[in-house]
């Protein structure tokens, strides 16, 4: 049991506007800064989807108002090639980094691991203030870069070596554009990995008395995990950055091979390696995915046990689980270059771990269904995104059993079948998630209530847009149809355009799904009926036992004291439905594994 | 509200099965002599992952109706064989699947890369660079002419840097935008990048591989059925790379010997 030894710096309520609301060591106001930097960043994220959608459907249709945002990219109001490359890249780096890992991870993580664990803010506040602040100032570069001469890189999130290295030759954006890329990512890696410090301290060493490691609630576990992997993951990320941006700045080749030519002229670089970007880049990239949609798992799991009023049918074997998916998620990132020109044995040797994490993934999916049986659940807006997580995650899963397999992914690789497949597993799940969290947590974050009735609207419209945009992803991907096109012109695609119609109605409908979201949001965030108590779900962890919204220090004058597990429901011989985890009430038959 | 959830669910998992039953975008046709095996490993695969995707969400959406209007008073339940049970079923269940998967799937795999092309195969030399492909054939001698990079023009249709007056061995080698094979005949392909990174896509030909500047891969496969296919790049390469393609001919022998000298007198 943990003796209270660490504690943060101890620091007193602060007294200015700029201390409490800007520059503040308040990990809850950090973690509403991260959500709004998130909410934004998905705004933007969503506007491009939607711009690059149209063009999708209809390449010669004129966007009004489309110049404004780019003179050079839209004469006319029609998309040029470059443009619909350079807003996807956009659209994919905005997403992945700050708003999958920004919102589930940083945002809620910061609000409640503190607060969950018993503590009274993390270790290193002001560590925590700088590593938002850095993530902040991260996310200025990539809006700079649509307004330098010649736009935002157009070379994708992944920013594949050689093109992304040899700068303007490559294309218009490949050179301030990637300069702006990379120094943003970079910026990006180093807020993480303060947070990621800071959240794995908290865990370990900030826990109040009586909170040993199994008496977590599975969204600090999930936490905890994923800054473990931030912090491996983020801190390989960073150097590959700086080298891309040597080989802009400074001469070097790391990334560019000897005698390139191109417009006839050869390049000055020599003696870089083309792969050694991919090896490094999904080095993080795949646990980049876990980073994504582990604290998802965390947080419909916690939502979905105070929901069934019942435990999961078994706490461990979920951290196993999450805890394995952590472990091979770095043992499987060759499986996103089976078809590059690594040696073929390697991809064997990648596939087989790619098949193994189905186990864990599979662990997590059963234990989830086999505690809804039997269970008294509960329907509100933030359990039916819990479920339609579990949902979007079997689809999206399944489908990797397909690109786990180099044979196949000969036919498959690069189609909209990995198109399809990331954005169900990682983005509609992870953004599931980051609802499902928002219904839930937004009355302890506010001390409101969002309204119940435009969010399940909003769930709905979602969850039947999403699966009508990325279900058909797959099909596509089937019959060859390759990503990152701007239009389709080959014979074989041409038949193909009608699907992509489709796909873009419905990511208009499903967009405008999300508008509701966002007035429920800011609705209630004014406006909204106040909460009527401090636990309005009945919970049992910590961020219950406390005011609404939380004090300055989280629990008051009196520091919590935990004496059960973390979810103490329908337990046999107790006084109430609940138990939370400060009652010092005697549980005969409590849920406790051993 | 939970009820028409359970449904909406069920209605999405069977709307979703049923362009992959109907075959409604199928795979392109397989013409290649390798192409059998990833079909058929695909087929596996979509038999399992099929059944797995439909048994979750059936499995989801009944326990989402059945469970969500608990009587007044009604007691939790547990699932019969608890935790332990549902992991010895996913080891077992799912891994049996993948180390099936992961077996049969080597041999597919194998068939293309750890084989060596055969001593008659035809050699071609396919270059990639924003946004073309070129091919060139080594001519009656069998030998390529060595690149030289720095001779690449363009404006003088030198796309691959060919020396034709100082290397003997590139004075009869030819060099087309259009790739044309002979059917059941093996092909060599050696695969050279002028500029960034690129693919060579073939669905038909169930041959896809990127191109890697500064080392040169090389492929192997056999075409099976004559006729006129699309070569796609799909690693993204720029600007034009939606456009970056060129035809593949497969041809009778006969027919390929004609269009072989054809693009000789035109070099």
């Amino acid at each position: 049991m943990h003796d209270m030894s660490t504690h943060a710096v101890p620091h007193g309520a602060p007294t200015s506007f700029i201390r409490k609301h800007v520059f503040s060591i308040d990990h809850k106001v950090i973690g509403k800064q991260y959500y709004a930097l998130a909410l934004v960043a998905a705004l933007v994220g969503m506007f491009l989807s939607w711009l690059m959608r149209i063009h999708l459907g209809w390449g010669s249709f004129a966007i009004p108002g489309l110049h404004l945002l780019s003179k050079n990219g839209a004469p006319g109001d029609v998309m040029t090639p470059e443009y619909y490359l350079q807003l996807m890249t956009m659209h994919g780096t905005i997403m992945v980094f700050f708003v999958l890992t920004t919102a589930p991870f940083a945002a809620f993580g910061n609000f409640f691991l503190p607060i969950q664990t018993g503590a009274e803010d993390m270790p290193f506040p002001h560590f925590n203030m700088m590593s938002f602040w850095v993530t902040f100032t991260a996310f200025l570069p990539i809006v700079a870069s649509f307004f330098v001469s010649d736009g935002p890189t157009l070379g994708g999130w992944t920013q594949y070596a050689p093109l992304s290295a040899i700068g303007s030759a490559g294309g218009p954006g490949e050179g301030w554009g990637v300069i702006l890329w990379a120094t943003s990512i970079c910026l990006f890696c180093i807020g993480q990995l303060l947070g990621s410090l800071n959240f794995i301290t908290t865990t370990l060493d900030m826990r109040c008395k009586g909170m040993s490691l199994m008496r977590l609630p599975l969204t600090a576990w999930a936490w905890f995990i994923t800054s473990v992997m931030g912090l491996t993951a983020f801190a390989v990320l960073m150097p590959a950055c700086i080298l891309l941006i040597l080989d802009h700045v400074a001469g070097t080749s790391f990334f560019v091979a000897s005698n390139l030519v191109i417009n006839d002229q050869m390049l000055a670089h020599s003696g870089g390696s083309t792969l050694l970007w991919q090896h490094l880049f999904w080095f993080f990239g795949h646990p980049e995915v876990y980073i994504a949609i582990v604290p998802g798992m965390g947080i419909v799991s916690h939502i979905l046990i105070t929901n069934m009023r019942r435990p999961m049918l078994s706490h461990r074997v979920l951290i196993y689980s999450m805890g394995a998916l952590a472990a091979l998620s770095y043992m499987v990132y060759g499986h996103h270059m089976f078809v590059s020109g690594m040696n073929p044995v390697s991809s064997l040797a990648f596939s087989f771990p790619t098949l193994v994490i189905t186990i864990p993934s599979t662990i997590v999916v059963l234990i989830w269904l086999g505690s809804l049986y039997g269970s008294k659940l509960r329907i509100n807006s933030a359990s039916l995104f819990s479920l339609g997580f579990i949902s979007m995650f079997i689809s999206g899963g399944v489908s990797g059993f397909f690109l786990a397999q180099p044979s196949i992914d000969i036919m498959l690789h690069a189609t909209y079948f990995v198109v399809g497949h990331f954005h169900l597993v990682m983005g509609v799940a992870a953004m599931f998630g980051i609802f499902a969290g928002t219904y839930f947590w937004f009355p302890k974050m506010t001390g409101r209530m969002m309204n119940e009735t435009l969010g399940k609207v909003h769930f709905v419209m979602s969850f039947i847009g999403a699966y009508c945009i990325f279900m058909p992803f797959h099909y596509l991907g089937i019959a060859g149809n390759v990503r990152r096109y701007q239009a389709f012109t080959d014979d074989y695609l041409i038949p193909l355009i009608p699907v992509h119609k489709f796909i873009t109605i419905a990511a208009l409908f499903t967009g405008l799904a999300q508008l509701i979201f966002l007035y429920n949001l800011i609705h209630s965030r004014f406006w909204g009926k106040m909460a009527p108590n401090d636990n309005p779900w009945e919970g049992t962890s910590l961020e219950w036992s406390t005011a609404t919204p939380p004090p300055h220090n989280n629990f008051g004058d009196k520091m919590p004291v935990v004496y059960h597990d973390p979810y103490q429901y329908s337990v046999e011989g107790a006084s109430a439905d609940y138990v939370m985890q400060t009652s010092p009430e005697q549980l005969k038959n409590a849920n406790e594994e051993k | 509200m939970a009820k028409i959830f359970a449904v909406t669910i069920i209605l999405i998992a069977i709307a979703s099965a049923i362009p992959i039953v109907m075959h409604m975008w199928p795979m392109p046709q397989d013409i290649s002599t390798h192409g059998y095996l990833i079909d058929e490993q695909y087929t596996d695969t979509m038999w399992e992952a099929g059944l797995s995707f439909l048994a979750s969400q059936f499995l989801l959406a009944f326990f989402i109706w059945k469970f969500s209007s608990p009587k007044p008073g009604e007691k939790i339940k547990s699932l019969p064989g608890g935790a332990k049970g549902l992991v010895i079923a996913a080891f077992l269940l799912v891994g049996t699947e993948c180390l099936a998967l992961g077996v049969f799937g080597v041999k597919a795999w194998a068939s293309v890369y750890f084989t060596a092309p055969s001593a008659n195969a035809l050699p071609v030399q396919v270059q990639a660079g924003q946004f073309a492909f070129y091919f060139r054939y080594p001519g009656p001698d069998g030998t390529f002419g060595p690149l030289h990079p720095d001779k690449i023009s363009e404006a003088n249709a030198n796309f691959f840097g060919l020396d034709t007056t100082n290397d003997p061995d590139s004075k009869d080698d030819i060099v087309t935008a259009e790739m044309a094979i002979p059917v059941n005949r093996e092909i060599h392909l050696l695969m050279h990048a002028k500029d960034v990174g690129h693919s060579f896509y073939v669905p038909e030909l169930r041959v896809q591989q990127d191109f890697v500047p500064g080392l040169d891969v090389t492929l192997h496969f056999t075409a099976t059925k004559i006729g006129k296919y699309e070569i796609v790049c799909t690693q993204l390469c720029g600007l034009g790379h939606y456009n970056m393609k060129a035809y593949l001919e497969v041809m009778s022998q006969e027919d390929y010997d004609a269009w072989i000298k054809q693009q000789a007198a035109l070099q």
